[in-house]
């Protein structure tokens, strides 16, 4: 008989994000998974979330599909109108480019064309980033497009332990979640989330306590703001840090009260920069504080071009240190 | 087939039934629409009533259908009542949807009107989301998705079909093929003989059917529902049909062939089988009158009560987004 082994202390995202499907699974028998290769006998996911889910679960419950997006999120969505939980992994971000028509007119919609008569509590995991040489069609952050949807909530975790929180309500939450996991960050580990400790979506998290300008970002993003207000703090200069956890509906609330204080903001996300994001929020910012800002806000998103090839310029393509620190002077005058 | 089924007297008078409400309540939708009393684009199922009526007097109220924008005979056969149906037409608050789906987005739970969609293609993957949610729980529910023949040139058509047969989902596909996609007539678009034949593709049974035979269509709709209720997997059922409006009601039929509307029409399905009841002794004139009279009836009040209801509020803009109202 062996002692029961000890939890980790650190998880990377793949291990929260298992450890959240799997509790999920264990509560409640109306969650199921679908997605390409998902299963074990297909390696449990391309990166291996899945991975002992369905020898755990059942292939029942955790369906590999065909390799079809549309015919995907149509299967999920038609189950969650009548009552299960599904979590449907799109492989890549990218790839939702092929069901948009599930996802925005149909997934997004029914609770509102039904006249709340029906609702869609499905969750669509999808991962992405640029960092790993994927070229232009595997590496797109697109959460404008669906943030701009109304009826669906956009939620980009920037930690294993808030993946596994978010990932926890986003399953039990009432409507459909897009989910986007950032791709290569997926081994960093960090501190092992609390068990079963779900984070509330629709709430932003102040990371870091600042006075002097308040940075707001999401995803994989959010450590590089992390890092260059850790180099800032040594010039005397006190950042704050706001997490957004969950981009729609957005928590403007924490934003404002964040920038009524510091009177200067910059948005950062890896999304190309021109209306994206930071342009909703650099307009909320003004509508609510025109008058009281010391500075213009400032956006730092990527180039707006296809995600590059070559080394070279894959890293200049995303938000550079250089330039998340550029757009904080720019607004420190 | 393998074997022949032959509806009851009571469900071939039950299948009339169905037809004759979706036949007057056309002739309504088109009277008061053109009377400017009610504003809505309408798709007018005209001579495809016997379909959707001889298709779900093999379902019950515990199975599901997904349609399409012209759905209306679909959604009255299922059995989505006619006061409510009428009332989500003419976009007020007592509708099905508050008003807030209209005549291609009615949902009605309650009779098994689980989606309806403007978009060609669409209900066959969420159909199959359906049937999956079924066969999970292990329950006995068939769902039936219904498209026209333009929506088998979608990759959602195939991505469905595909889907369904690996993993024997019960599901019935019924293409209503009413012979025109839009304007454009079948084999201008379609490379294949008959859409049934694609159902090889996907190892599933594939049926093409007079969809204007009541007979025919029951046979044929009976032996898919079974089979998808036994688990045995999905059918794709192919009813030829045509529709006597045209796409949209006001378009002016233009792009068809000379007489082919009129030749459609003088073989009228709804008084074919009336006749038929009548002459082989199933019913009597009186009896189909009566129903014919109780349908007028709930017609009127149908009207009335859409034509007198409230606007939803303003403040529905901002219910049903999310399950909480964001501010």
């Amino acid at each position: 008989m062996s002692a029961r082994k000890p939890e980790p202390s650190k998880l990377n995202t793949i291990q929260a994000v298992n450890l959240a499907l799997d509790e999920a699974m264990g509560l409640d028998p109306s969650v199921i998974l679908l997605g390409e290769d998902i299963g074990d006998e297909e390696d449990g996911g391309v990166v291996g979330v899945t991975r002992g889910l369905s020898s755990k679960y059942g292939k029942n419950r955790v369906r590999t599909t065909p390799i079809s997006e549309q015919a995907i999120i149509g299967a999920a969505l038609g189950a969650a109108i009548v009552g299960m939980r599904p979590v449907a992994e799109i492989m890549l971000m990218n790839f939702t480019a092929v069901a948009m028509d599930m996802i925005v007119n149909h997934a997004a919609k029914l609770r509102f064309m039904s006249g709340g008569q029906t609702h869609a509590p499905l969750t669509i995991r999808t991962m992405t980033g640029a960092g790993l040489g994927t070229g232009g069609q595997h590496a797109d952050y697109l959460e404008a497009w669906f943030a701009h949807t109304a009826g669906i909530k956009v939620v980009a975790p920037s930690s294993p332990a808030d993946a596994y929180g978010l990932m926890l309500s986003c399953i039990f939450d009432d409507d459909p979640c897009l989910f986007i996991e950032n791709m290569p960050s997926y081994w960093t580990s960090g501190p092992a989330p609390e068990r079963g400790k779900r984070i509330p979506l629709g709430k932003a998290h102040v990371l870091r306590p600042g006075k002097d300008v308040t940075l707001v970002s999401y995803s994989r993003t959010v450590s590089d703001c992390g890092a260059v207000a850790d180099k800032l703090a040594g010039e005397g200069i006190d950042a704050e840090i706001i997490d957004l956890r969950t981009i729609a509906p957005l928590d403007a609330e924490t934003i404002i009260a964040s920038v009524s204080r510091t009177r200067r903001a910059v948005v950062v996300h890896e999304a190309v920069k021109p209306f994206g994001v930071g342009a909703e929020i650099a307009s909320r910012i003004n509508e609510a504080l025109f008058g009281q800002l010391a500075a213009p806000v400032q956006r730092v998103g990527a180039y707006h071009c296809a995600v590059p090839f070559s080394k070279r310029l894959e890293t200049e393509y995303v938000p550079t240190h250089a330039r998340i620190e550029a757009a904080i002077r720019a607004t420190l005058g | 087939m393998s074997r022949q089924h032959t509806p009851s007297r009571a469900a071939m008078v039950d299948m009339y039934r169905r037809m004759a409400l979706i036949k007057q309540n056309d002739e309504r939708f088109r009277a008061v629409i053109k009377a400017g009393r009610i504003v809505a684009p309408y798709y007018s199922p005209r001579g495809q009533e016997v379909i959707p009526s001889a298709v779900s007097v093999n379902l019950t109220n515990e199975d599901y259908i997904c349609t399409i924008y012209r759905g209306v005979h679909d959604m009255l056969a299922k059995g989505v009542p006619v006061k409510l149906l009428w009332a989500e037409i003419a976009g007020k608050v007592t509708g099905t949807c508050k008003g807030k789906g209209g005549p291609m987005h009615v949902t009605h739970p309650t009779s098994g009107v689980m989606v309806t969609t403007g978009v060609v293609g669409s209900s066959m993957p969420i159909a199959n989301g359906l049937a999956l949610a079924s066969q999970v729980r292990g329950e006995k529910r068939v769902t039936v998705a219904y498209f026209g023949d333009g929506a088998a040139n979608i990759g959602a058509f195939h991505e469905s079909l595909n889907m369904a047969a690996v993993w024997k989902l019960p599901v019935v596909f019924v293409c209503q093929n009413n012979q025109y996609g839009e304007h454009t007539r079948y084999e201008v678009t379609t490379a294949a003989g008959q859409i049934a034949d694609r159902a090889a593709s996907y190892q599933m049974p594939g049926v093409r059917v007079d969809g204007n035979d009541p007979l025919a269509m029951y046979a044929a709709a009976k032996e898919a529902i079974d089979r998808a209720r036994a688990g045995s997997g999905p059918t794709l059922i192919e009813a030829m049909t045509f529709r006597f409006f045209g796409h949209v009601f006001g378009d002016m039929d233009e792009y068809m062939r000379e007489g082919e509307k009129a030749a459609a029409m003088a073989r009228d399905p709804v008084p074919a089988w009336r006749s038929w009841l009548i002459q082989q002794g199933h019913a009597t004139e009186s009896d189909l009158a009566q129903i014919e009279s109780a349908i007028a009836r709930e017609l009127d009040e149908a009207v009335d009560f859409a034509l007198s209801s409230a606007d939803p509020e303003v403040a529905e803009l901002k219910r049903d987004v999310f399950a909480t109202e964001v501010p």
